[in-house]
């Protein structure tokens, strides 16, 4: 039973994953891996959401008129992450040039050495 | 024909967002700020506009490309909503006349068109969080605001590099505080099969028991928090505050963690019902501590720093403290309270920012040990500093005090002696503003200014705005009509509607 | 001349109009006098010709502004603001001309702004004095504290700065949090916050309810100095004397403890308090104070903190008045806001014009004074007697009251604290005059004379008064103090009406 649940499983792995690696990472290159895990996650999720046992893809059949209607999935989730897979983009594109222009402006992309720097100035 | 003002809901924001292309085409200095004025301009107007209509016939709904919801996405003007569209575009307006001089100095000339493309499309986020009617639409502004939002203060980097990894790590925060919301969005879609509030809103009950939407309440009202820089999730607020350019220091003071407020208002009282939230989640156990403990410890750790727009920036987090807590009290006058003070504080702080942007403007620097003597220096940009710090201290005749009335009364109103408590951390919380306050004011009058400096004022297009807020903020601490008057009328509104 | 409420709000205007036309005429000093001066007549007329109107028992109400949808800045004349008023802006214009005179003398800096901030306070005082509701007295209340901390802090030192934050702390720190939740308390519990003759808590407030309302009111009113709350009037000697003279021994003290007459009158309720008992603590702690700041005034060597802590002591008899609640001891307060307002800022201008004239500040520096300063030693042994209450003189009146009210509450307890009181403002007042004229100069002795060949050590030639400026201000108050003591029947009669519900 617990195994029919296994796309949410993933879901939740991936989520902590990111999370982790967000938090415990001092390179900034590797927080936003971890960032992305992170995201892509719930991408994961939406797309499980929408999907129904049995369904087929969401594209009316004309001209069959001797088969029942089929079960279609559900294309709204699959539509909304579609948007957030393009905000996920705009975010790492955002962040991986703030890290280009914290490279050149200190010369390191290490937290623990940027704080020292902060701190020191 | 189609008459313009049917249109009005969408184009309040669809203005900000189709101009900003254009203006990051634009060169040169003048251009693209004059084009991003008007075009606040303009949406301050239809807010009004919208405002006035939602009064005269009550809340408008718009069906976003003729779609009817729950299929299509639906815009909702109700009381509040129009409330925060109007207080946004304001401030936004005013800040603009600000900018002008003010950014010359930060940014160079060749990123200015994108500069107001990025505050533009940062103003579309705000306004469009507050006028969709739609959860996921919600998560699309979101993010739309806070893309912008991490660019503008990137920004910074000139006058300081620590912009940057203050822009980053609001970034990370942001971007984890936005999934949860969007992760919380999914498990009540699961549940509820439809993303428009309303909808939600009348189909919660049924289902309101389930483990799934126990746990999309949680990651929503945890992303929105995350957001709200409520304490201890606010160390991304100070960094971002401190070293983003003056302009977007105040407009954000004034609008982007109000913004979150409106969303956490929206979501408990409008989405899950207050039966709900508080009867049934006890969310006042869980904001209450945090609310208090931010806005006690956040004003004491306001008073050490060396850094004005720091100061001011610790400050925000307590008072963000205040509105949460208004929130958390679960009444009709707690809620009051907290629409006034979001409207109250919007106006104070962003005038003081704009008076430290002054200073900035002659000084070069916002550190309390470079602006000594800056009362004798530039006489008129410190009286008006000081004047917004009384708001913020809560004196009367500002409307802090108004603010600080309507919450103490809502404790009050509870009772108890966890009550009594309560107004004496409210009142402890005051006196601490009075030291931080006092402190600027102190290094402003009676240090020496430097050798070698006389007097000169920040140029009038500087003054006149910041005057105008400062004067602003005493009108509505004396003539309360407005802010009052909608606050009351949004609390009966939204507490009317459980 | 214009309808009674119009003049209302004229005494808040005209000073507010006053301290702009100050800051115009900042570039000319004459000018700029002139129209502080006229500005102060015109108040003093103004408020005067309310006084008619009050006398009859009409109370003019007026509302400046609906602060909230429930409670608006309202004013409202009622006798014993009206008292109040008509001390205040008959002092202002004495007060006015002792400035000129002692800004000009000592030559200090920054005058405009000094003359604009005292405008301001005088308006707010006058706000104080006419406020129709809890609200309104305490905005007014804050825009007092804060106009005048930068007439505290006038000097712009280290000292002045230390000063300015024991001053503001202490007043912002109890107003803001204990004032204002006392009012709010207040408003929740009786669902108004109007002055009502008899009070409003009856019936909406249990006994220990009271008795925490009535120690955040007592205490939350920083501005009464009850201790130990009281260190904020000796940090604001820092202030020129003029500041200490008019704000410091009237307005701002005065706006104290006629905050308490005023809660006590009107928010409690004099019979309300009785029943209770709620009040027994406060008599015990303003009488404590009374004989207490008594007691650290014989020590004090320096003129001003002598005075400040007579002040100290002198405001304790007020919130004594009014603890005691009898109408009695209640008249007693309100007699003591005016008689005490008369001697103290007589003494306070003394001390200014010493100082103007020698530059001396320590009393014991300022043996044989007198005889180089006749009128102004002779003016502040009046002022002095009348604050000891020796009558011919106003200030026998309210501690002659005060007594009749501790005998009506069987006190005599009380009534001996009175006494000792008295004696101790003897100690420390009456030496000052008698080292003035009995003692020769510092570093001179006089010759040995034998008895029967003594000769007045008074001659024309020694005499070396300060600028006229400073020296007329304190002669026209001692001899106001001697013809208050035939008014006190008038001014009974005005506040009689709040006594008897």
């Amino acid at each position: 039973m617990s195994f029919g649940f296994f796309n949410y499983w993933v879901f939740i792995i991936l989520l902590m994953i990111g999370l982790y690696t967000v938090m415990s990472r001092n390179n900034f290159v590797k927080k936003m891996i971890g960032l992305s895990l992170f995201q892509i996650s719930v991408f994961l999720f939406y797309i499980s959401m929408g999907k129904i046992s049995g369904g087929t893809a969401p594209i009316v059949i004309s001209g069959s008129l001797d088969t029942a209607e089929p079960i279609y999935s559900n294309p709204l989730p699959h539509v909304l992450i579609l948007t957030a897979i393009v905000v996920g983009i705009a975010t790492t594109a955002l962040g991986l040039s703030l890290v280009v222009r914290i490279k050149e402006s200190f010369g390191t992309i290490e937290e623990d050495d940027i704080l020292e720097m902060e701190d020191g100035a | 024909m189609i008459s313009l003002s049917s249109q009005f809901p969408i184009l309040v924001a669809l203005a900000p967002l189709m101009a900003a292309p254009f203006c990051a085409l634009f060169r040169g200095n003048t251009l693209p700020w004059a084009m991003t004025t008007i075009i606040s301009a303009f949406s301050f107007y239809v807010s009004l506009s919208l405002l006035f209509s939602v009064v005269a016939s009550g809340p408008i709904s718009y069906e976003l490309g003729g779609w009817a919801p729950p299929w299509g996405i639906e815009y909702v003007v109700d009381p509040l909503s129009g409330f925060m569209l109007v207080l946004i575009s304001g401030i936004s307006t005013g800040v603009l006349l600000f900018a002008r001089d003010s950014i010359t100095k930060e940014v160079p000339a060749h990123q200015l068109g994108l500069f107001f493309a990025a505050y533009l499309l940062s103003l579309t986020g705000m306004l469009g969080i507050c006028i969709t009617g739609d959860a996921f639409n919600i998560f699309v502004f979101l993010e739309i605001m806070s893309l912008s939002s991490y660019a503008l203060i990137a920004m910074g980097e000139r006058t300081d590099r620590r912009a940057l990894t203050a822009a980053f790590q609001y970034l990370i925060i942001g971007t984890v505080g936005a999934t949860f919301y969007l992760t919380g969005v999914g498990l009540i879609y699961m549940m509820t099969g439809t993303l428009n509030i309303a909808d939600i809103a009348s189909r919660f009950p049924e289902i309101e028991g389930t483990r799934p939407i126990l746990a999309g309440v949680g990651f929503i009202i945890v992303g929105i928090c995350i957001k709200l820089a409520l304490f201890p999730m606010h160390v991304w607020l100070p960094n971002s505050y401190t070293y983003a350019p003056n302009i977007i220091t105040a407009f954000f003071a004034g609008t982007a963690t109000k913004v979150s407020v409106y969303l956490l208002i929206r979501f408990i009282f409008t989405v899950f019902g207050p039966n709900y939230s508080f009867a049934g989640l006890g969310l006042t156990d869980v904001l209450m501590p945090l609310a208090i403990l931010g806005f006690l410890s956040m004003s004491a750790v306001a008073i050490f720093q060396t850094n004005l727009k720091r100061l001011l920036a610790y400050s925000s987090v307590a008072q963000l403290g205040y509105m949460v807590l208004g929130i958390a009290l679960a009444s009709e006058a707690g809620l009051t309270a907290s629409v006034v003070h979001i409207f109250n504080h919007a106006v104070v702080k962003t005038g003081l920012f704009l008076s430290v942007g002054c200073m900035f403007y002659v000084v070069g620097s916002t550190y309390l040990k470079d602006l000594q003597g800056v009362g004798r220096r530039m006489p008129l940009t410190t009286f008006g500093f000081a004047l917004g710090g009384l708001g913020l201290i809560g004196v009367p005749l500002t409307p802090g005090f108004i603010s600080k009335w309507y919450l103490v009364v809502a404790v009050l109103e509870k009772g108890s002696y966890f009550g009594y408590a309560l107004v004496a951390a409210l009142m402890v919380s005051s006196l601490l503003a009075v030291i931080y306050i006092w402190r600027v004011v102190e290094v402003a009058y009676f240090r020496p200014p430097p050798e070698g400096t006389e007097t000169q004022e920040a140029p009038l297009s500087l003054l006149i705005p910041t005057w105008i807020f400062i004067l602003g903020s005493f009108y509505f601490g004396i003539e309360t009509s407005f802010n009052v008057g909608f606050a009351k009328t949004i609390a009966s509104f939204l507490m009317g509607g459980a | 001349m214009f309808a009674l409420e119009t003049h209302v709000i004229l005494a808040l205007i005209i000073p507010l109009l006053g301290a702009v036309g100050i800051a115009i005429a900042s570039a000319a000093p004459n000018i700029r006098e002139t129209v502080t001066l006229v500005t102060s007549v015109l108040l003093c007329l103004n408020v005067f010709s309310i006084l008619p109107g009050v006398m009859n028992g009409v109370e003019p109400v007026v509302v400046l502004v609906q602060l909230m949808p429930e409670i608006g800045l309202t004013l409202k004349v009622e006798p014993l603001g009206m008292t109040f008023a008509a001390v205040a802006s008959s002092l202002w214009i004495i007060n006015s001309i002792y400035s000129i005179g002692y800004m000009r003398g000592n030559n200090e800096p920054r005058q405009t702004g000094f003359y604009v901030c005292f405008a301001i306070a005088i308006a707010a005082t006058m706000g104080v004095a006419f406020s129709a509701n809890l609200l309104t007295l305490f905005v007014f209340y804050e825009v007092l504290t804060l106009s005048t901390y930068p007439l505290v802090t006038h000097k712009k030192n280290a000292e002045a700065l230390k000063g300015g934050r024991i001053y503001l702390g202490i007043l912002i720190g109890t107003s803001i949090g204990l004032f204002l939740p006392a009012i709010i308390w207040t408003w929740t519990l009786a669902g108004t916050v109007d002055f009502v003759k008899g009070g409003i808590l009856d019936g909406h407030a249990s006994a220990g309810v009271t008795g925490v309302l009535l120690f955040l009111f007592m205490y939350g009113i920083g501005k009464a100095a009850l201790m130990p709350i009281h260190r904020w009037l000796p940090a604001a000697m820092v202030a020129p004397t003029p500041v200490s003279a008019l704000l410091h021994a009237v307005a701002v003290v005065k706006a104290g403890v006629f905050a308490v007459l005023k809660v006590v009158i009107y928010i409690f309720g004099i019979d309300f308090l009785s029943q209770t008992g709620a009040s027994e603590w406060l008599t015990w702690v303003a009488a404590y104070t009374l004989i207490a700041a008594s007691v650290v005034a014989l020590t004090k060597d320096n003129l001003k903190a002598r005075l400040a802590y007579s002040t100290i002591s002198q405001l304790a008899y007020v919130v004594l008045g009014a603890s005691m609640a009898t109408s009695m001891a209640v008249a007693g307060g309100a007699l003591q806001i005016v008689m005490h307002a008369f001697g103290k800022i007589t003494l306070f201008f003394c001390a200014g014009a010493i100082y103007t004239a020698v530059h001396k500040t320590e009393i014991s520096d300022m043996r044989g004074l007198g005889r180089q300063m006749p009128l102004t030693f002779i003016a502040f042994l009046i002022g002095a007697l009348s604050i000891i209450g020796l009558p011919p003189l106003g200030g026998s009146w309210s501690k002659f009251y005060l007594m009749l009210g501790a005998a009506e509450a069987d006190e005599i307890y009380l009534m001996i604290v009175l006494l000792v009181s008295s004696l101790l403002n003897i100690a420390y007042l009456l030496p000052i005059v008698a080292r003035g004229f009995f003692y020769p100069p510092l570093g001179q002795s006089d010759e040995p004379t034998p008895v029967g060949y003594e000769k007045s050590d008074f001659s024309w030639r020694n005499i070396q008064e300060a600028p006229l400026f400073c020296v007329l201000p304190p002669v026209l108050t001692a001899i106001t103090c001697v013809i208050l003591f035939f008014l006190a029947d008038p001014i009974m009669r005005l506040i009689e009406p709040i006594l008897t519900p």
